[in-house]
């Protein structure tokens, strides 16, 4: 009888694993915590002069990996390959910046919000063009970065001719080269940008109530639990509101 | 002259990129060398069974997009069981790729040889493979040095698209190095001039063997 119950124990196992990849249990036997990002957005995720991949959502990743007791492994991918690869099983989740939609979390599981990401305008400095909301751009040309939020916002507008680029320092190009009449992208990284440039302007941040996410493959509930407590925890202990500083003040 | 400041400093990040660039390209190089050789000489087999499966591996490979393949292996090859992590994945899909065109140039190499060389070699004795390995190969090697030296080239630059699944090769790490300083034009002309100097090393190198080559 013993023997029969350690088969179906096996077997029930076995299916577990095979049905369950990035169980927290695979995770710990490898011995790493995989995750996918896109180090080109500062300060969240970008390579620093040690060619190291730094930024806040780097800092929450070893937060995870230190709480499971695993290494962190970071594989970089450009952004729209992100979930991709998440479904193909190459990365346990994804933390880059990645703003919790209804499309997105179709194909994916997100965890709570860890950040709150409202979309911003930028302009030439000497155009006299001021967009204060996104109507305002309705017949006018847009660059935005592919698959990003901003990319959602303007595409969602009819009238607004946008212009995608894989980088949003290429879609910024755009904008200097005369080509596109303003960019939409996220605010922490338009407002880095815009200080180092001050030939371009901020002309407004929309309030979008928009959030960023971890992103979990789909119905990988047990890395989600896991993700979800330990937000919580980095936020009950301090140690978010000490990254927040570190990072964006 | 910040930017050009910006693209001295981060010169030494471009030129790790430019390393990982020579490597990915070199092992591609190596695998479409080795598969275009027996590639090539199968396209000439009077073998249906040889020759068939090699023309359809070379217009396949050269009738679809390297970017849509490199996708393929590196997203694709997961639905059934595969998972290559980026690099092996990108040297696989430049490889097969240079493959197929390596296959194209041994062919026009092999064909460029009179037909008497090969019946020679055999009413001396020699074997099918023996003809070709001692005296075939040899001669059309010389004639096709210019344009493997032009699929090199294009492979080099090629190796470029290894960046959308996330290989740090030459054009990622410029990518890496505009998100941190925001100066997109200087390191991109960066980028250029890299990829500029290694292929026209490789296009001298080629000269110099063809020269060496054809005193002999």
């Amino acid at each position: 009888m013993l023997k029969r119950g350690l088969a179906v124990l096996a077997v029930v196992l076995l299916v577990a694993t095979v049905f369950f990849p990035q169980s927290l249990n695979t995770i710990k036997k490898r011995g790493k915590l995989i995750i996918g990002t896109e180090p080109t957005f500062p300060p969240f995720e970008f390579v620093d002069e040690k060619n190291q991949i730094v930024g806040f959502d780097i800092d929450i990743a070893n937060e995870l990996a230190k709480r499971l007791g695993v290494k962190l492994e970071i594989v970089s991918l450009p952004f729209d390959s992100l979930i991709p690869a998440l479904q193909q099983g190459k990365i346990d989740l994804i933390i880059a910046g990645m703003t919790i939609t209804e499309e997105r979390a179709k194909v994916v599981d997100f965890s709570k919000p860890y950040f709150e990401a409202n979309q911003a305008i930028v302009v030439r400095g000497d155009s006299k063009f001021q967009p204060k909301k996104i109507d305002d751009l309705v017949g006018k040309k847009v660059a935005v970065q592919l698959g990003t939020t901003g990319d959602l916002v303007v595409s969602e507008v009819k009238g607004i001719e946008v212009v995608r680029f894989q980088k949003f320092t290429d879609a910024f190009l755009e904008l200097q080269n005369g080509r596109v009449d303003a960019v939409v992208l996220d605010e922490a990284p338009a407002k880095a940008y815009v200080k180092k440039f001050p030939k371009f302007i901020l002309s407004t941040v929309i309030d979008t109530g928009e959030t960023y996410g971890i992103a979990v493959k789909k119905g990988n509930r047990e890395l989600l639990n896991f993700v979800n407590q330990t937000l919580d925890i980095l936020k009950s202990t301090g140690v978010y509101n000490k990254l927040i500083q570190k990072w964006f003040e | 002259m910040e930017a050009f400041y910006e693209l001295l400093k981060n010169f030494n990040f471009l030129l790790i990129g430019a390393w990982e660039t020579l490597k990915l390209t070199s092992f591609s190089v190596g695998i479409g060398l080795i598969l275009g050789t027996f590639i090539g000489m199968g396209r000439l087999s009077r073998y249906r069974i040889i020759n068939y499966p090699c023309t359809a591996y070379v217009e396949f490979l050269r009738g679809t997009p390297l970017l849509v393949q490199i996708s393929i292996i590196y997203f694709g090859l997961p639905q059934v069981g595969i998972q290559l992590a980026p690099y092996p994945a990108a040297v696989t899909a430049l490889g097969l790729n240079s493959g197929a065109y390596i296959a194209e140039i041994v062919r026009a190499g092999i064909q460029s040889i009179p037909r008497g060389q090969y019946e020679a070699a055999r009413s001396l004795g020699l074997t099918h493979w023996q003809s070709m390995r001692y005296i075939i190969l040899p001669q059309a090697f010389r004639n096709i040095l210019p344009a493997l030296g032009n699929e090199f080239i294009t492979l080099t630059k090629d190796s470029s698209l290894a960046s959308v699944i996330g290989v740090s090769e030459l054009m990622r790490s410029g990518q890496f190095v505009i998100s941190r300083t925001f100066q997109t034009f200087s390191i991109y002309f960066g980028i250029a001039f890299i990829y500029f100097i290694m292929t026209l090393v490789i296009s001298r190198i080629v000269r110099y063997a063809e020269r060496r080559l054809s005193v002999g």
